[in-house]
């Protein structure tokens, strides 16, 4: 559905985005994760065809941006970063305003699209308000109503969730994982949670560069090289950390906080080809020792997302 | 194909939700109200005057001495009004960051800009129509001919386009509004009054300076005079301004 190749923007002499290709499949939810300033709107700005890229291709559902920038436009609809609407006009006169832009012209079929969008946004009840009074939510909202008119087959979403309160996080992810299957979504955000949740895959771009592409799942696995086990002993941390190292397949104990009386709880670094909980378990048995808890952690996207950030940075 | 209609549309109900439109079409109101007052009060003064001296009566011309000033006074206050008008077209767009999602959509550049321009050309001519009342009150106590009526409209209409031209232009180039107007208001005010150098240059510079002022090209049509040429140096203002306005926003976008 989408497919950039060797895409590169420069500012002067900044270099926003550097030689990023991948693809997104039609129905896909692709994630594009990094933190500020690694490229992420500047890449979707060049998708969108706010600006043209200074290298490389962007093609959406087959047609060049730089080429036919009409026909894509017409394909996708977008949700800026700041969501900057016409602060005067009323929410439905703007999604009509809108409307009339993607080339709905006959006046019936505009009435049921704005009001099939109006409904599925959840803005019936403020579609006589005039947006700059609208709360961050519902303008957020009005954007993604705006995105949405004109079925567009892609949405290419900058950073959807910022400045919106819990509740409201919560209904546009679900918002969002009910408009993918049948349309191409693109996402931006800094909450990695968030990806975990919503996308099929990540794309890790730092310094615009893309460190990593894959599912969520597999760059768990692939880079959690080192499993981590959390357990709670009681008795002397000496002993514990002595008892411990000698189990075979532990690379390092570390003594972590401490809890109630005696007990404390320890971090044990293991290598991941051997699940060594059972003799882990032995071990402080029969040095006399009292287990609390045994659990195995995985690493966190986050963790992940940290770790490929700052290897980039120490390749450079 | 051209898609202007909705840009049109919300520019239109724009100017019309804000105060701008009602503010701009007041003062033009005033203004142009009272330089007719006036013009009408010193000619029924010297036509009193003309009653005890023949003399006079030769001299007396409803349309040089009350028509020709009244359009001259319309163009002076369209100079004012006019980059109030255009200011925000663009700059606000730019500051308030609405032109972002305005780019994306599937618009070309000209929709964008033809939209706004046509946008400012109604709000501009609405107080110029309600000037025609002036008009058809002195036609209801005098013979006024129709032409240099007509004339003086037309020259109005089409020295309105060419402001309004260069009006977007600043206002493309800037994201402050004030800083739009004022330019706007120095550069209309300058190739107004650029043509009075033209006394102490030399004869070549003289004439080119008298030539690419806004003010002499607009006398003959308040004069009742439709000269092409004067028709030809506002088109080709206004297009020559919607170019490079056109220009401004792609280089805008190229360096993003």
């Amino acid at each position: 559905m989408i497919e950039i190749q060797n895409l590169t923007k420069h500012f002067g002499h900044i270099k926003a985005v550097e030689n990023v290709s991948f693809t997104v499949r039609k129905g896909e939810i692709l994630g594009f994760l990094g933190p500020n300033g690694a490229g992420k709107t500047t890449t979707m700005r060049v998708l969108t065809g706010y600006f043209p890229p200074t290298e490389g291709k962007v093609k959406v559902a087959g047609f060049d941006i730089t080429e036919d920038p009409m026909a894509v436009k017409k394909r996708f609809g977008y949700l800026p970063e700041n969501v900057s609407l016409y602060t005067d006009m009323r929410v439905n006169d703007y999604l009509n305003f809108v409307g009339r832009i993607k080339g709905i012209r006959r006046r019936a079929l505009l009435k049921q699209k704005v009001a099939n969008v109006i409904e599925h946004c959840g803005l019936g009840n403020v579609q006589k308000r005039t947006i700059g009074k609208l709360s961050k939510g519902y303008r957020q909202r009005v954007g993604l109503a705006q995105a949405l008119l004109g079925d567009p087959e892609v949405l290419i979403l900058d950073e959807p969730t910022v400045g919106l309160d819990p509740k409201q996080i919560v209904e546009i992810r679900k918002l969002i994982k009910e408009l993918g299957g049948e349309r191409t979504i693109i996402l931006s955000t800094h909450i990695l949670p968030e990806v975990q949740m919503i996308c099929e895959r990540v794309i890790i771009i730092n310094d615009g560069k893309i460190v990593a592409i894959d599912t969520p799942d597999n760059l768990n696995r692939q880079l959690s090289k080192k499993l981590t086990i959390l357990m709670e002993i009681e008795g002397e941390p000496q002993k514990v950390v002595n008892a411990l190292q000698n189990v075979d397949g532990v690379i390092e104990v570390k003594q972590k906080a401490k809890k109630k009386g005696k007990v404390r709880q320890y971090e044990i670094l293991t290598s991941p080809d051997k699940d060594v909980r059972r003799e882990l378990a032995h071990t402080v048995f029969e040095n006399q020792l009292g287990l609390y808890e045994l659990k195995s952690v995985e690493m966190s996207l986050e963790e992940i997302f940290l770790k490929l950030v700052t290897q980039e940075e120490h390749h450079a | 194909m051209l898609n202007i209609t909705p840009i049109f549309k919300k520019e239109v109900g724009s100017y019309f939700l804000s105060p701008v439109a009602y503010v701009v079409i007041t003062i033009f109101l005033v203004l142009s109200g009272y330089f007719f007052y006036s013009s009408v009060a010193y000619y029924s003064l010297v036509s009193m005057q003309a009653i005890q001296n023949p003399y006079m009566v030769s001299g007396l011309n409803l349309t040089e001495s009350l028509i020709s000033p009244f359009f001259a006074n319309i163009g002076i206050i369209a100079m004012l009004i006019i980059p109030m008008l255009t200011m925000r077209l663009f700059a606000e767009e730019k500051k308030s960051g609405t032109i972002e999602l305005l780019f994306t959509y599937p618009l070309k550049d000209l929709d964008i800009l033809l939209g706004k321009f046509f946008a400012a050309t109604v709000v501009y001519l609405t107080p110029i129509a309600v000037t025609l009342v002036y008009i058809i009150f002195i036609r209801s106590m005098a013979e006024l001919p129709v032409g240099p009526i007509l004339a003086g409209y037309l020259g109005l209409i089409l020295m309105g386009e060419a402001f309004i031209a260069l009006g977007i232009l600043i206002s493309s180039t800037t994201e402050n509004q004030i800083v739009a107007a004022i330019i706007t208001f120095g550069l209309l005010l300058l190739l107004w009054v650029i043509g009075w150098a033209a006394s102490f240059t030399g004869p070549l510079f003289g004439k080119i300076l008298t030539e690419i002022s806004l003010i002499k090209h607009f006398q003959n049509f308040s004069k009742g005079v439709i000269d092409i040429k004067d028709v030809i140096f506002y088109l080709a203002f206004t297009f020559y301004g919607l170019f490079l306005t056109s220009r401004v926003l792609e280089s805008k976008r190229w360096r993003g």
